[in-house]
């Protein structure tokens, strides 16, 4: 029996595990002692130690700012520490065309937009628009893309009426801003439609923005998810990638 | 104040070009209505409220007339027609058609002399409503003073206008001028305009005219304990422009958000639609002294904002003739533009520094609204709140008349009260800081910040006189604007467009036309 090592690992200030955070909320209390002790216990009850509230601010209306440091004793086992992410290579423009080009020899139709309630473009335009964000080219700019871009406020169903005509072969759908969860309500449902209309299987589906994860996309049904940090380059690797593996196996089972 | 060396010929030729553009739609303006035109309409002669199912009577009357082929003649014409024959006031006859107990087309043509003494006096009653609150605002400023430049302004959006409040009430105390409560992120694209206070929003407070009510006492009530008017500003736009305008005009809003072209081209709403709204949503504004705010900023979040500055120089001077012919006055006019160059770029200071002058420049009566980073805001909220201070440092720097604070959670969520304090915070410490920095340096007359703005107005120029030559729906169909293609015939709300028949009254703007001297 093989005993995994551990590795505990711990927040670091300026000592190695002295488990230091830094920490910023507000209480409905006055900005005075007991206010302050109040954030003090707070703090103790959550587990720390070393309190120091080294910042308190009035923020009227009865409401306080804390800004405090403090430690903790936790810590996590590194080693067992796991995440879903997106695996495939990432490959730049030109190969990617290249790619494409050479094991699939069609240009491949991505459908963006943001879906329901959100009318930020932000997130969908940087992956997708010509101009593409932080040198990296958007999607339309590829050769062997052809991205049309749906923009902002498209329902669902506007978006699968879309991605059934154009035969799409990825629906790429963002969610930026985002008020008690109804990003996770409108992607749901997204995935829910696709199903009942018998288009989930013929295309991928993939979400991205500042609240998404892989992990998450996957839970929530969809083929992959990409959070903040992503480029237009690892979303047309994945789709290149991915739509050639299945390529291959198509022709693996048919022949 | 620090000065740029302008070309005066280009800043003439754009001028000529952005009101040749603005001049060629006065076939739309003079025969064509829509349906939230006949709402507004209907709102101003008293009609509210909304049925048990939640529509608001305004869309109950005009769906009704639409499906009688009735509207053509406008809603002022049968409401009144049926309030005369009544014996009622609009409201009442409003309640009585809606609830199917009067059918307002049936109602017998009553003598034009009545309809016409009717007319005036439900107009002139609400006119003077809409005055008495333009004076009452006037007297605030005398008493308290004028607004501060840059005004301080920041957003609530909880989704509860009561949570709203105290948070508005907060930000006040800590030295907000302007509080704008930002709308449920899906309104723009509602035909209709909610009733009653809300409690319940995604990403912001749908704007209803309860909400309004409330939210107006608040401030009022806090503009006393502070000695400031604190304003109060709500989105004109989407598909209820002049009805929200209208709304705001009733409860003593003091700006409001009004871009002729923002939801043509960001919301995909019909052009011919947005451009009448935009024209009688911005007389309702003028009226009431609203000062009207643009929303350029945008085509920097879409696009690269060096490369794409020119069209923010451009779509400001198209919204400045468009507010012209409403009867907008400078000081009223609030155009916009945004510190969005990515904070990587060497010198990137320097070109938001020239354009930023540049918007001041053009356009020196007006309130320029200068809205802060938000496409390269991110979770570093370290990093997002040294951008906000060079933000504010601009807007100091620069005279920009209103600072749309930018929040250190800008890429996270809607403001949590203490980000709203330390972007407060921030920005007062800048302003006061550096407060005549700008009377103590002199630009370079041949430096990078001359070069740099003359060549943004004459790319914004050639562009203008461009567009004048092809016509704007043309230009638009094109997708000259922001990349961005939008056919006049196409787009949402464009069954909402209709051609007035003989005999069509809008007595509102009639009368406001001819007090503004229009």
């Amino acid at each position: 029996m093989s005993k995994i090592k551990e590795n505990i690992i711990r927040p670091y200030g300026d000592t190695l595990n002295d488990g230091k955070m830094q920490l910023s909320f507000s209480l409905q209390v006055s900005p005075d002692e007991r206010g302050k002790e109040a954030a003090r216990l707070l703090l103790k009850k959550i587990g720390f130690d070393d309190i120091d509230i080294c910042g308190m601010r009035d923020l009227n209306e009865g409401f306080t700012h804390f800004i405090a440091y403090a430690s903790t004793g936790a810590g996590i086992d590194y080693n067992k520490v796991m995440v879903k992410t997106v695996e495939t290579d990432v490959m730049t423009m030109e190969e990617t065309d290249e790619y494409i080009s050479t094991f699939i020899g069609r240009p491949l139709t991505v459908i963006g937009a943001c879906i329901e309630s959100d009318a930020h473009t932000v997130g969908i335009d940087a992956i997708m628009n010509m101009k593409g964000y932080n040198h990296r080219y958007g999607l339309e700019r590829y050769k062997y893309f052809n991205a049309i871009n749906m923009g902002a406020q498209v329902s669902c169903e506007d978006l699968l009426k879309k991605a059934r005509e154009e035969k799409a072969d990825a629906v790429l759908v963002s969610q930026v801003v985002t008020q008690k969860n109804i990003h996770i309500k409108n992607l749901t449902r997204l995935i829910e439609l696709s199903e009942a209309e018998g288009l989930r299987d013929k295309m991928l589906f993939i979400c991205g923005g500042p609240r998404l994860s892989h992990e998450l996309a996957i839970e929530m049904g969809y083929d992959a998810g990409f959070g903040t940090g992503s480029y237009a380059t690892d979303v047309a690797s994945y789709i290149a990638i991915t739509l050639a593996d299945r390529k291959r196996q198509q022709e693996i089972n048919g022949s | 104040m620090l000065k740029l060396n302008l070309r005066e010929d280009l800043i003439t030729r754009a001028r000529k070009a952005a009101s040749g553009i603005v001049g060629s739609f006065n076939w739309l303006f003079e025969d064509y209505s829509s349906v939230t035109i006949e709402r507004t309409i209907l709102r101003l002669l008293g009609v509210d409220g909304a049925t048990k199912d939640g529509k608001p009577l305004p869309n109950v009357i005009v769906d009704d007339l639409k499906s009688n082929s009735a509207l053509g003649k406008g809603a002022a014409w049968w409401i009144v027609n049926a309030a005369v024959s009544h014996n009622k006031a609009p409201a009442e006859i409003a309640r009585a058609a809606a609830e199917g107990n009067l059918d307002l087309t049936k109602v017998p043509a009553q003598p034009v002399e009545k309809i016409v003494k009717a007319l005036n006096k439900y107009t002139d009653g609400m006119l003077s409503h809409i005055k008495s609150q333009r004076t009452y605002r006037d007297e605030q400023f005398k008493k308290f003073g004028p607004r501060r430049m840059p005004a301080i302004y920041v957003i609530v959006a909880t989704g509860n206008i009561y949570e709203d409040v105290t948070q508005a009430k907060a930000a006040a105390r800590e030295g907000a001028d302007i509080i704008a409560v930002i709308r449920s992120t899906a309104q723009s694209l509602l035909d209709y305009v909610p009733y009653g206070a809300t409690t319940v929003g995604f990403g912001g407070t749908y704007a209803t005219q309860e909400n309004f009510r409330i939210m107006r006492q608040a401030l009022d009530e806090v503009s006393e304990e502070v000695g400031r008017y604190i304003s109060l500003t709500n989105y004109a736009s989407g598909l209820c422009m002049p009805e929200i305008a209208a709304m705001g005009a009733m409860e003593r809003l003091d700006l409001m958000l009004n871009d002729a072209m923002y939801g043509i081209l960001f919301r995909d709403i019909n052009p011919k639609r947005t451009l009448l709204d935009q024209y009688f949503s911005r007389m309702i504004n003028a009226y009431a002294g609203i000062e009207i705010q643009t929303g350029e900023d945008n085509y920097l979040t879409t696009s690269d904002a060096v490369e794409k500055a020119y069209t923010v120089t451009a779509s400001q001077l198209i919204n400045e003739q468009f507010a012209l012919l409403s009867g907008v006055k400078p000081e009223k006019m609030g155009l916009g533009h945004a510190f969005e160059i990515n904070p990587d770029m060497e010198n990137g200071f320097l070109y938001e520094l020239a354009h930023a002058l540049l918007t001041r420049e053009l356009f020196p009566d007006s309130p320029i609204k200068y809205m802060p980073p938000t496409k390269f805001a991110s979770g570093n909220v370290f990093k997002t709140h040294l951008m906000d201070g060079m933000f504010n440092f601009a807007g100091q720097l620069t005279g920009q008349g209103v600072q749309l604070l930018g929040m250190m959670t800008e890429a996270i969520h809607t403001p949590h009260l203490a980000d709203r304090s330390l972007a407060i915070e921030n920005a007062l410490y800048i302003f006061n800081t550096m407060k005549d920095l700008g009377n103590e340096i002199r630009l370079e007359p041949e430096g990078f910040i001359n070069k740099r703005a003359n060549a943004v107005l004459e790319e914004a120029t050639l562009f203008l006189e461009k567009v004048a030559e092809e016509g704007l729906l043309i230009a638009m169909s094109k997708g000259e604007f922001a990349d961005i293609k939008r056919h006049e015939n196409s787009g949402k709300g464009y069954d909402g467009v209709f051609r007035k028949e003989a005999g069509y009254l809008n007595p509102f703007m009639d009368k406001i036309k001819m007090e503004l001297g229009m």
